[in-house]
């Protein structure tokens, strides 16, 4: 590079030392997007936008909020909920986000395994994205204990007890995480500080990851057409837009994103203001009391199923106990999706509805992770126990079949 | 070549020093979120049954370690009826010629808080029931209910640290 003369000072000046232009260009308007997509594809952009929505609400509700077990329930429920100025529309913001934005996850995760786009030099994607699952998970569990209610005080009690490992009794490693003997102010503090910065900072990481992952294999299409994108790019930019299988990120594949981002925020503020209170349990304007445990405690729906499987076996098994069996599943149900690619037999990427035996596959699991969900929520007696059981184990037997209903379907087309 | 081996020398040594020192940083990462001092401290607490007005037949509740502990002094007739059932004398804290309960009063099935009604403990979480020994008898809990750690010294109990009667005790339900 020689010194640059233009000045400081003029838009010909920063661009000599920016390159703004070149940058653009190959972030936005040559970076190519295929023409074959539906509303689905729109989501990336949408969960964006909505973690955007958590950064912005959570800076508001930061400026009044205390992490000291003696403060923070009145530092939200009295200050940010009463005194502040729209204290309520940025605390519902971020509590229906936070709840909207696993919705989201879940439908751009399934989406991803109904067309196959995990494969065939897309496992990065795949994984970076379980990444931000897992990240978004722990956001939001460390984010559910700070306003100190009911609620927020067992949830934490619960889920850090599960580190006490069952029957292992692993002695210490509980009060290590907590910072002492229960869930306490040191474990509120460290919780908060998880919270509000390394978590987030973490999460911004894998997203840029997760981009960047993107950028070498492209999105995936309906059809999984593979794609000469090199080709089809020089047609798009000599005019043939018509015939060119491909799209520029911005302005193209943006304004139909738009559209859907669109329709999501009406969805998401017509939550906000009329429908804040899934969000909102009753339970958690309590406050926390560690001698009284409120009389069901249940977890907010995105983990339910996973909450299911922790419960679903519910007596001894091949000489373990139940509660240790419930502990090995749940640990599993956290990170088999990760390895998702290396269970797919199959050599051809195709959408599910091109190949039969996946297809049943793909619902039945959907069905199976809806049920748990449901029975998550419900108490564990009786009836509730054994659909949880069989349910739980028709999850495991899912993954279990996996290879071999991929293999089966690529047999089938004589791919193997 | 010595060149060669100068820059190895010195990429060895950087390499070395990184490592210790990210090693002793995770070390003291580690302890930053150990349990304070005055948290352990306060992971003691004494019971004096002399002075704790205990009636048979009816529990008194004590917080310790943030956990609630049941203490009962058992009746003749919960006396009786837990040896009919075969209960080892090492079930129950046995001080002079009282017999106590002595639990930790968390349910074993989910970590809910169960209140004492009359003859036995009643969860309201999910309806699971323990005797006056602590005994589960009824409903999901899979195991009776967990003794603490305490030491015995004439009438005064010590919750936290370890003595052969808690050892016993905790032993007799495993």
């Amino acid at each position: 590079m020689a010194l640059i003369n233009e000045s400081f000072f003029s838009a010909e000046g920063l661009e000599k030392r920016l390159a703004g232009k070149k940058f653009w260009k190959v972030m936005m308007t040559e970076y190519w997007i295929p023409k074959d997509i539906n509303f689905l594809w729109a989501l990336g952009v949408v969960l964006a936008t909505t973690f955007s929505i958590l950064i912005i609400s959570g800076i508001f509700l930061l400026m009044y909020y205390k992490p000291d077990t003696a403060l923070a329930f009145d530092s939200v429920n009295y200050t940010i909920m009463q005194e502040v100025s729209y204290g309520w529309l940025f605390r519902h913001m971020h509590g229906v986000a936070a709840s909207v934005v696993f919705l989201i996850i879940y439908i751009h995760m399934f989406t991803g395994i109904y067309y196959g786009s995990y494969k065939k030099g897309r496992e990065m994607i795949w994984i970076s994205g379980m990444l931000l699952f897992v990240t978004f998970s722990a956001e939001g569990f460390s984010g559910y204990m700070l306003p100190w209610g009911q609620m927020s005080y067992w949830a934490a009690a619960v889920i850090t007890n599960l580190f006490a490992g069952g029957s292992l009794e692993a002695w210490g490693l509980v009060e290590w995480i907590r910072g002492g003997f229960t869930v306490g102010d040191a474990t509120l503090t460290r919780f908060f500080m998880l919270h509000v910065f390394l978590i987030p900072v973490v999460i911004i990481g894998v997203i840029v990851l997760h981009f960047y992952t993107l950028r070498i294999p492209h999105v995936n299409n309906q059809i999984s057409d593979d794609i000469d994108y090199d080709a089809e790019a020089e047609k798009y930019l000599a005019g043939n837009k018509r015939e060119s299988k491909v799209i520029p990120f911005w302005p193209v594949f943006l304004s139909k994103d738009f559209a859907v981002l669109g329709i999501f925020l009406i969805f998401y503020f017509y939550l906000v203001f009329f429908n804040f209170e899934f969000a909102m349990d009753p339970v958690n304007f309590d406050p926390a009391n560690s001698m009284k445990t409120p009389t069901h405690i249940y977890p907010e729906w995105y983990f339910l199923w996973s909450y299911e499987t922790l419960r679903g076996p519910f007596f001894d098994m091949f000489g373990m106990k139940a509660g240790d069996i419930g502990l090995m599943i749940f640990g599993l149900a956290q990170v088999i999706f990760v390895v998702f690619p290396f269970l797919d037999k199959d050599p051809d990427v195709l959408p599910a509805h091109k190949r039969p035996k996946f297809f049943i596959w793909f619902w039945v699991m959907i069905v199976d992770l809806l049920v748990l969900s449901v029975y998550g929520k419900l108490p564990p007696i009786g009836a509730n126990s054994w659909i949880g059981f069989t349910f739980t184990a028709l999850f495991l037997l899912l993954w279990v079949s996996l290879p071999f209903v991929t293999k089966s379907d690529a047999k089938a087309r004589g791919a193997l | 070549m010595s060149n060669t081996n100068r820059r190895d020398f010195l990429g060895m040594s950087f390499a070395a020093v990184a490592a210790v020192g990210g090693a002793a940083s995770l070390v003291g990462m580690k302890q930053a979120w150990d349990p304070l001092p005055s948290v352990l401290a306060a992971g003691f607490t004494t019971i004096d049954l002399a002075k704790a007005e205990l009636k048979p037949g009816e529990p008194k509740t004590f917080k310790w370690r943030g956990k609630p502990i049941f203490v009962l002094e058992m009746t003749k007739e919960q006396i009786a009826d837990a040896d009919a059932e075969g209960l080892p004398k090492e079930y129950h804290l046995n001080i002079g010629d009282k017999t106590y309960t002595l639990v930790i009063g968390i349910c074993t099935h989910l970590g809910c808080i169960p209140a004492w009604k009359g003859i036995k403990w009643k969860c309201a979480c999910h309806g699971g029931e323990f005797n006056p020994s602590g005994k589960q008898i009824f409903g999901p809990p899979p195991k009776p209910f967990v003794v603490p750690p305490f030491k015995v010294e004439g009438q005064v109990l010590t919750l936290g640290e370890t003595g052969p009667e808690s050892t016993a005790m905790i032993a007799a339900r495993a």
